[in-house]
């Protein structure tokens, strides 16, 4: 009970921090609620950009994952999103900032429609955008409840955990707007870096130091594939490699790129990005692996004879914590739960910016902005968190796929297909809004017939990400290439003459 | 030349990253626990820093500087 105390703790200090950011904010533009007044300094923006893209997937489900399949798990997300998000920050992040700080634009959709010279396919992005956004919202609130209910040893239940969870992200986005958001970020990020090598270092002590616990996965023919890759395909290996391009095209990522103060802070953050990677990743991978030792604890023993008895993966989402609650002393479980946590609520940024697209993209396109005032468009960004919060709690409960599958199914596939959009829009003077169109639909078309697709479904080999995201870039460059552009003003405020 | 030289480096590395040839093997093991295909990709994680830096460097987009 001491661990879910101290996670409480932290709980109740974000929540702090949230509203103290409140009080900061200059007052009700909405420029200041959602980009915090593009006022961001260089090691909040790194730190806070990172908190946001590592979630309850990189802690929870890269454990539960590599637990199944072993270190597959680093190479499939982690390495490859070190060489992939940075680029994208780099060439796409910088001309977002860019653009956003020139016209005074807030939102991607904002963005196509500026760029394109277009409304209703902008609303169609938004809608798809939005679609994607929402599983990545529920994954938080499950690694929420299930880390609350494993800490605490059951004494709190999923449900009440994942209630907890939103209720405090909830809060601290409603009054905090971005700046809360990117001040608890920072400060999760901090926590987790530097809490999580002192939980390694303390689980590898209580399993008999890495060393042993290697030889013994090595030795039992069970576990000794887990230190291999033979478990997973080279083609599927190298569908993954797709996935990281989805970041660029998160909505919370791509709106977290225009809080920068100045376009050099990216420079900071684009070199260190992969460095935190590691860090974070590197532990929870092997961790992962290593808790097919730990058959002292009951319910991984559980999950081992489980996944021997029936030959497929088990839901793994609880194997750090499991690991965490046995081998690490109370207080000290304590505080790496509370980092834990703290990945896990990265779920607040996405609730941000689904709060910030709605406001932005629908209810100030269409006329609410002007006819009620910009006080009435915080007011409905505000009412939309508390919505957006409540149906990602409901579903939660409801939720039965883990933690990793929900994101890859669709969040990863849809977003990674979405990004030769920003692609086009920010590098391409040809690009139209004819060619975004026909992206847009194929998407949409492809993430539905997804749902229905068996899990596991390959094109060829390869996950539906591969073809998802060269059928969209196919789509935008070839119908682009036979429809109208935009005029050659807009082409020319994009692209001035001086631009590479 | 500077972004030609920049993509190549790029490709290199995702090349890199599809190490079909530690596919099948856990040794040899870094720190006497880290298996190859762990250590060979966070190495590959710091080279991708590495590659940052110099892109921060000599890959910079022009001009972005004016807006702020």
């Amino acid at each position: 009970m001491i661990p879910a105390l101290f996670v409480l703790a932290y709980l109740a200090i974000v929540l702090y921090i949230g509203i103290f950011a409140f009080r900061r904010s200059g007052g009700p533009a909405a420029e200041d609620f959602f980009l915090a007044g593009r006022s961001l300094g260089p090691w909040v923006f790194l730190l806070s950009l990172f908190g946001t893209h590592m979630t309850a997937f990189a802690i929870l489900g890269s454990s539960g994952h590599a637990f199944n399949f072993g270190i597959v798990t680093y190479g499939l997300m982690a390495s490859i999103s070190a060489l992939v998000v940075p680029v994208c920050l780099l060439f796409l992040g910088t001309r977002l900032w860019s653009v956003g700080k020139r016209f005074g634009l807030i939102t991607p959709v904002q963005i196509f429609r500026d760029r394109w010279e277009c409304g209703h396919i902008g609303t169609l992005i938004f809608f798809l955008q939005a679609a994607l956004l929402v599983p990545y919202i529920i994954i938080g609130v499950m690694g929420g409840g299930t880390t609350l209910s494993v800490i605490s040893g059951g004494f709190i239940p999923f449900w009440l955990g994942g209630l907890l969870v939103a209720l405090v992200v909830m809060s601290y986005v409603f009054f905090g707007g971005m700046r809360g958001t990117a001040w608890v970020n920072t400060f999760q990020t901090v926590l987790f870096l530097g809490f999580g090598a002192i939980a390694v270092t303390l689980i590898g002590q209580g399993m008999g130091g890495f060393t042993s616990v290697t030889e013994r996965l090595l030795n039992n023919p069970a576990t000794a594939s887990l230190l291999t890759r033979e478990k997973f395909s080279l083609t599927a290996f190298l569908s993954y490699t797709f996935n990281p391009l989805s970041a660029i095209a998160f909505p919370h990522i791509a709106i977290f790129c225009l809080t920068a103060r100045k376009v050099t802070q990216f420079k900071r953050t684009v070199i260190f990005y992969p460095i935190c990677i590691l860090l974070i990743w590197l532990p929870c991978v092997y961790l992962g692996v290593a808790a097919n030792q730990a058959t002292d604890i009951p319910a991984i023993e559980a999950k081992i004879e489980a996944r021997a008895a029936t030959g497929r993966p088990v839901p793994g989402d609880d194997v750090m914590l499991q690991l965490l609650n046995r081998y690490a002393p109370g207080w000290i479980a304590g505080l790496l739960g509370a980092g834990i946590m703290a990945a896990v609520m990265a779920s607040d940024s996405q609730i941000l910016a689904l709060s910030t697209m709605f406001t932005e993209d629908i209810f100030a396109f269409y006329g609410g902005k002007a006819r009620f005032g910009e006080s009435a468009q915080i007011f409905t960004g505000r009412l939309f968190v508390i919505l957006v919060t409540a149906f990602a709690y409901f579903t939660a409960l409801n939720a039965k796929v883990a933690i990793f599958d929900l994101a890859v199914q669709y969040a990863f596939a849809g977003y990674a297909a979405m990004s030769p959009l920003f692609v086009a829009a920010l590098c391409w003077r040809g690009s139209t809004k004819w060619g975004a169109l026909a992206a847009t639909l194929f998407i949409s078309a492809a993430t539905v017939a997804l749902y229905f697709l068996p899990r596991g479904f390959t094109v060829a080999g390869f996950a539906p990400v591969v073809p998802m995201t060269i059928i969209s870039a196919a789509l935008v460059w070839g119908v682009s290439l036979l429809t109208p552009k935009p005029s050659a003003a807009t082409i020319h405020r994009y692209f001035p003459p001086a631009s590479v | 030349m500077k972004n030609a030289l920049a993509w190549l480096a790029i490709g290199a590395l995702l090349l890199a990253h599809q190490d079909w040839w530690n596919w099948s093997t856990a040794y040899p093991l870094a720190f006497g626990f880290l298996p190859v295909g762990l250590w060979y990709h966070a190495l590959f994680t710091i080279a991708a820093a590495l590659l940052m830096a110099g892109l921060v460097r000599w890959c910079w987009p022009s001009g972005l500087e004016r807006d702020e």
